[in-house]
């Protein structure tokens, strides 16, 4: 089974509120002193992709669209164990729409040719689009699954678990397909090994500009038609939290309660 | 000019179609269109005519065929249905099908999408979208490029809309699905905490990493079934396994609004703020009086919960009686 996984590189969503600025110009966060992480979706699909070549054998490559910096999450996708890493170079707009995004991760995948599976996180921790996987099945003409968080693989094509509002569905698949994942337990990012830390800072990575796919190159430097950021601001909303009082802590759990059933009582 | 919202049958006409539908109405003032309702799903007359008391047309598509939810043939049948209204906008709720659904439609009819609304508007003829990005930290507008706009909204935060005064129609329509579609979902499984769904709870206890195991939750499920409360969960508790996923209230769990949410052994992380920013009262048991929580806490006790949890549950018995 040949498995493609796209990873997104993201300011570090941990970076907490307090710290938090954007620029209202440019519609942009300020990077600050942040890191730049692979989006932990991202990382949740490719540990499940993990798990399925366990079973089953297979390849996966590692896909990213990005400035030079998204080497970064592709070394660490080596280092997890992907077999391949491919670098779609973004040298034009720093956060084009969904389905420019979507288009260029397109052309990579026909171009890197046989893909059977195409793994996408359930949405990135930045702008929280969770529109490329769907798109991306369009651009593509495959069928998709959406929040997958378990596959496996039988004689029959593929079933997967994928969460629902009320709980879970098993969807009986065949490939080719695209899943977005989320999210469980069993999906928790494996750490890398120190040594496979140092070996894949040797391991090849192919790198193709915008012109040496088949993408309108232009359109997707320029941002996309798709939709535009048009506003961004940080709301406020801080207030003073009541720490309840009182000489011992079952004075302090009562007013805990009385306050709480006052609340409930005005409901 | 038409707008569009898109109900699937099986929830009926339940709080969250009628944001969407509310939402509907806005818009469709806000354009001077008629607003439309599609149902999908196996035919619910009671649904249809509610329906028709709020929207200028009810069109319900319940052949056997979509009698249950499948990816493929739901959006097969709702792209078919929307190309011959030809809309400027298409709405959606905030549920799994939803979010699923909403991207590729907006492909097929060549049109832009945008998902998690929380206030709408029409600016120079195109649709608007407020949303929370950078995990709840800020606030972005969206301007879609594209017609017709298609969006899934946190379909609580819309008032309903108003009655009309007259019935709408009723119309059935069949539209064409594929044959064979290449995925199936074989079986489906419920995990509630309780009867009603989080998202309707009037009051939520939820617990996070601090608890320290799976265990304490029942302790939780306790002091929650003595208040007439939901349980709930941070992600770090759903992906520890201590708590079914279906629990996780966040930027991607459940958006929640209960009168009151008590977290306990919760940090406040931004992206699980996001799910409870329409909680009117939030409470918190904290041994940090550093945790963010605090920040968006009415009121809050800094302390050990497995101090806190056994004597509030004392002294809300005690209350009751
Ligand atoms: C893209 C993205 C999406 C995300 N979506 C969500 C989401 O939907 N929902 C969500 O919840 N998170 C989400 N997160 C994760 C989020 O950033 C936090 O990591 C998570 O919410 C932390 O959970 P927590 O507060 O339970 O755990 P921690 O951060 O570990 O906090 C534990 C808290 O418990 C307190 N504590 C410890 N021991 C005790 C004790 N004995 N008594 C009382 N208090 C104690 C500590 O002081 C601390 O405040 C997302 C992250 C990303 C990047
Ligand atoms: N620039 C990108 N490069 C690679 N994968 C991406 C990129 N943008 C989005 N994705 C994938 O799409 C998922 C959802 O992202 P989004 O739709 O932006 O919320 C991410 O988790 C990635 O798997």
């Amino acid at each position: 089974m040949n498995i493609i996984v796209c990873l997104k590189q993201i300011l570090d969503p941990e970076v907490p509120a307090r710290d938090f600025r954007v620029d209202s110009d440019k519609k942009e966060a300020v990077r600050g002193g942040a890191a730049l992480v692979t989006n932990i979706f991202c990382e949740n699909a490719l540990e499940t992709a993990l798990q399925l070549r366990e079973k089953t054998g297979g390849k996966i490559t590692a896909l990213v669209f990005s400035p030079e910096s998204g080497e970064d999450s592709l070394r660490k996708a080596m280092a997890m164990k992907a077999d391949e890493a491919v670098l779609v170079l973004n040298d034009g707009h720093p956060n084009p729409d969904p389905l420019a995004v979507a288009q260029a991760l397109a052309a990579a995948i026909r171009k890197i040719g046989s893909c059977d599976l195409v793994m996408v996180g359930r949405e990135s921790g930045d702008w929280g689009v969770g529109q490329t996987g769907g798109l991306l099945a369009e651009e593509l003409g495959f069928p998709s699954i959406s929040f997958v968080d378990g596959i496996e693989s039988g004689p029959d094509g593929l079933t997967l678990n994928r969460q629902t509002d009320t709980g879970s569905e098993k969807v009986s698949a065949s490939t080719p397909l695209v899943v977005t994942v989320t999210n469980n337990e069993f999906n928790v990012p494996r750490i890398p090994k120190t040594r496979d830390i140092m070996m894949s800072a040797r391991q090849p990575i192919t790198k193709w500009t915008l012109d040496e796919i088949d993408v309108d190159a232009a359109a997707v430097r320029a941002g996309g038609d798709y939709y535009e950021i048009v506003d961004l601001e940080i709301p406020v909303r801080e207030i003073n939290c009541e720490f309840v009082s009182g000489d011992t802590l079952e004075e302090r759990v009562d007013q805990l309660a009385k306050r709480m059933v006052e609340v409930i009582q005005a409901l | 000019m038409h707008v569009i919202t898109i109900l699937f049958s099986n929830s009926g006409y339940d709080r969250a179609a009628q944001g969407v539908v509310g939402a509907g109405r806005a818009l469709a003032t806000a354009y001077g269109a008629r607003l439309s309702a599609v149902v999908v799903g196996q035919d619910n007359p009671g649904m249809n005519s509610q329906l028709a008391a709020a929207v200028d047309e009810v069109i319900v598509a319940a052949q056997p065929e979509l009698a249950e939810y499948q990816p493929e043939t739901f959006l097969a049948a709702l792209t078919s249905i929307c190309r011959e209204l030809s809309p400027v906008a298409l709405l959606f709720g905030n549920d799994t099908w939803s979010q699923e659904i909403v991207p590729r439609l907006a492909h097929r009819l060549g049109g832009s999408a945008a998902g998690d609304g929380i206030e709408l508007s029409v600016v120079d003829g195109a649709v608007r979208v407020r949303r929370s990005v950078y995990g709840g930290k800020a606030v972005a507008t969206i301007a879609l490029k594209r017609s017709p706009a298609v969006l899934w909204l946190r379909a609580r935060a819309f008032d309903p809309a108003p009655e009309t005064g007259s019935t709408a129609e009723i119309r059935q329509v069949t539209p064409e699905l594929p044959a064979a579609p290449a995925t199936r979902i074989v079986e489906r499984k419920s995990e509630q905490s309780g009867e009603a769904r989080l998202e309707d709870a009037r009051v939520i206890v939820s617990g996070g990493r601090g608890l320290g195991g799976p265990e304490p939750f029942a302790d939780l499920q306790e002091l929650a079934g003595m208040i007439g409360a939901q349980v709930a969960a941070s992600r770090a508790a759903c992906d520890s396994g201590w708590c079914p996923p279906s629990w996780q209230v966040g930027q991607t769990g459940k958006k929640v609004a209960p009168g009151l949410y008590l977290a306990v052994a919760i940090r406040g992380a931004s992206q699980h703020m996001a799910g409870i920013s329409d909680a009117k009262v939030i409470a918190a048991i904290n041994i940090d009086a550093e945790a963010p929580i605090f920040k968006h806490c009415r009121f809050g006790i800094v302390e050990d919960y497995k101090k806190v949890v056994p004597l509030l549950k004392e002294k809300l018995a005690g209350m009751k009686g």
